[in-house]
C-alpha cells in the first residue's frame, strides 16, 4: 500500500477539479443564460445533500414520526418561513430534531 | 454597483478583519455539524490501513470529507491507488459547480486568492461564501469573509481528524450524537429564503426528488444528477411560466 501515492493522487485531483475554473476564470465568459442557470446552484444543491440525509435512514425512505430528523426539518422550514432568522432555524431545528428523539427513547 | 447605493442604512465600512471574523463566525453551525465526521474519518482510517500521519496528511492535503471517507472505505478494500484517485475525481465533481457559481466574484482577485478558495472550497464554505456574495450589502472584501469561513471549517477537521486519531476509538460513538444534523437545519435555513418564485420552487423540488431516487447511485453522482435535473427544471420553468421573472430577479 503505498500511501504517499494514494494521498498525493488525490490531493492533485481534488485541487484540479476545485481549481480549474477559477484559473482559467479570465479566459471563460460566462453567458447571461449560463448566470441565469447559476442562481439555481445554492438553493438546488444544498437541497439535494439535506433531503436525503433527512429522509434516508439505514438505506431506505423513513417517512413518519418515528424520524426524528424529518420533524426537527420541518420545524426548521416551518420557522425558517416565519422568522427568516438563519440562527433561530438552526436553533429550533436542532431542538426539536434533539426533543423529539429524547422523546421517542422514554417512549420506546 | 456603486459602494454608495446602500438603501439609507449607514455606511458600516466593512474591513479585510471585519468580514475575515464575520465568516468564521458564521461558518460554526456548519463546523459542529462537521466535528464528529472529522472524528469518524480519524479512527475509521487508521483501522482501514492507514497510517496515523498519513490519515492527517489526507486532512491536510485533501481536504475533501466525503472522498476521504471513500477512499478510506477502499484503502480498507486494498484497492489500486490508481482506482482511489480516479473515484476521488468523480466524487468531487461537485465542485466544479461551485467554482462555476463563484467565478463571477473571484474573477478580478489575484492568482494566490484565487488558489487559496478552490483549495478550501468545500460543500460548507460554498454555502456560506455564496450565501455572503449573493447579499444586498456592499463590500469590496467578501473574499475575506470566505476565507475567514474556510480556514475555520479547515483548521476544524485537522483537529477532528488528530481527535479521532489520537482517541477516536475512547471516543463512544460519534455518528449517534446526531450533531451532523445542525448541517441539515443550516441548510434548509439557507434554502427556504431562495424559494420566492415558482421556479425556484420547482427547481428545488426536482432536485430533492432525484437525490432520493438517486441516492444509490455511487460516488455521490445522485447529488450531481440532482444538482444538475434542479438547475435544468428552473430554467426550464422559468422560461414557461414566468417569462418575466427572469427580469425582475
Amino acid at each position: 500500500m503505498n500511501e504517499f501515492l494514494i494521498i498525493s493522487g488525490m490531493a492533485i485531483a481534488t485541487f484540479v477539479i476545485r481549481y480549474s475554473m477559477f484559473g482559467a476564470s479570465h479566459r471563460i465568459v460566462l453567458s447571461p443564460t449560463l448566470l441565469k442557470a447559476l442562481r439555481y446552484v445554492p438553493p438546488v444543491v444544498l437541497t439535494a445533500i439535506v433531503i436525503p440525509e433527512v429522509l434516508i435512514s439505514e438505506g431506505s425512505l423513513a417517512i413518519g414520526y418515528g424520524n426524528a430528523r424529518l420533524v426537527g426539518a420541518i420545524t426548521a422550514i416551518l420557522i425558517s418561513l416565519i422568522t427568516k432568522n438563519l440562527l433561530l432555524t438552526i436553533v429550533l431545528g436542532m431542538a426539536s430534531f434533539f426533543g423529539w428523539q429524547a422523546a421517542l427513547s422514554l417512549l420506546s | 454597483m456603486s459602494k454608495f447605493l446602500s438603501k439609507g442604512k449607514p455606511l458600516i465600512d466593512p474591513s479585510p478583519s471585519t468580514e475575515f471574523w464575520a465568516g468564521a463566525r458564521d461558518i460554526i453551525p456548519l463546523v459542529v455539524g462537521a466535528v464528529p465526521f472529522g472524528i469518524i474519518f480519524g479512527t475509521l482510517a487508521t483501522t482501514a490501513g492507514l497510517s496515523p500521519s498519513g490519515t492527517l496528511a489526507m486532512s491536510i492535503f485533501v481536504f475533501a470529507g466525503s472522498s476521504q471517507f471513500i477512499a478510506a472505505g477502499l484503502i480498507a478494500a486494498k484497492t489500486n491507488w490508481l482506482l482511489i484517485v480516479l473515484t476521488t475525481f468523480v466524487v468531487n465533481l461537485r465542485h466544479l459547480l461551485y467554482a462555476v457559481s463563484l467565478l463571477p466574484y473571484a474573477k478580478k482577485l489575484p492568482q494566490m486568492w484565487k488558489m487559496l478558495m478552490a483549495f478550501w472550497l468545500t460543500d460548507e464554505s460554498f454555502a456560506v461564501g455564496i450565501r455572503r456574495y449573493e447579499s444586498n450589502e456592499q463590500s469590496a472584501f467578501k473574499h475575506w469573509y470566505y476565507i475567514g469561513a474556510a480556514l475555520t471549517m479547515y483548521l476544524n477537521w485537522q483537529l477532528c481528524t488528530l481527535l479521532g486519531i489520537t482517541t477516536g476509538q475512547l471516543v463512544p460513538n460519534a455518528a449517534e450524537w446526531g450533531l451532523d444534523f445542525a448541517m441539515s437545519v443550516t441548510f434548509i435555513g439557507m434554502v427556504v429564503p431562495y424559494v420566492k418564485n415558482k421556479p425556484m420552487g420547482i427547481a428545488v423540488i426536482v432536485a430533492g426528488v432525484i437525490a432520493v431516487l438517486g441516492y444509490g447511485m455511487p460516488h455521490k453522482l445522485g447529488l450531481m444528477a440532482a444538482a444538475i435535473a434542479g438547475i435544468i427544471a428552473g430554467v426550464l420553468s422559468e422560461k414557461a411560466i414566468e417569462p418575466t421573472a427572469s427580469i425582475k430577479n
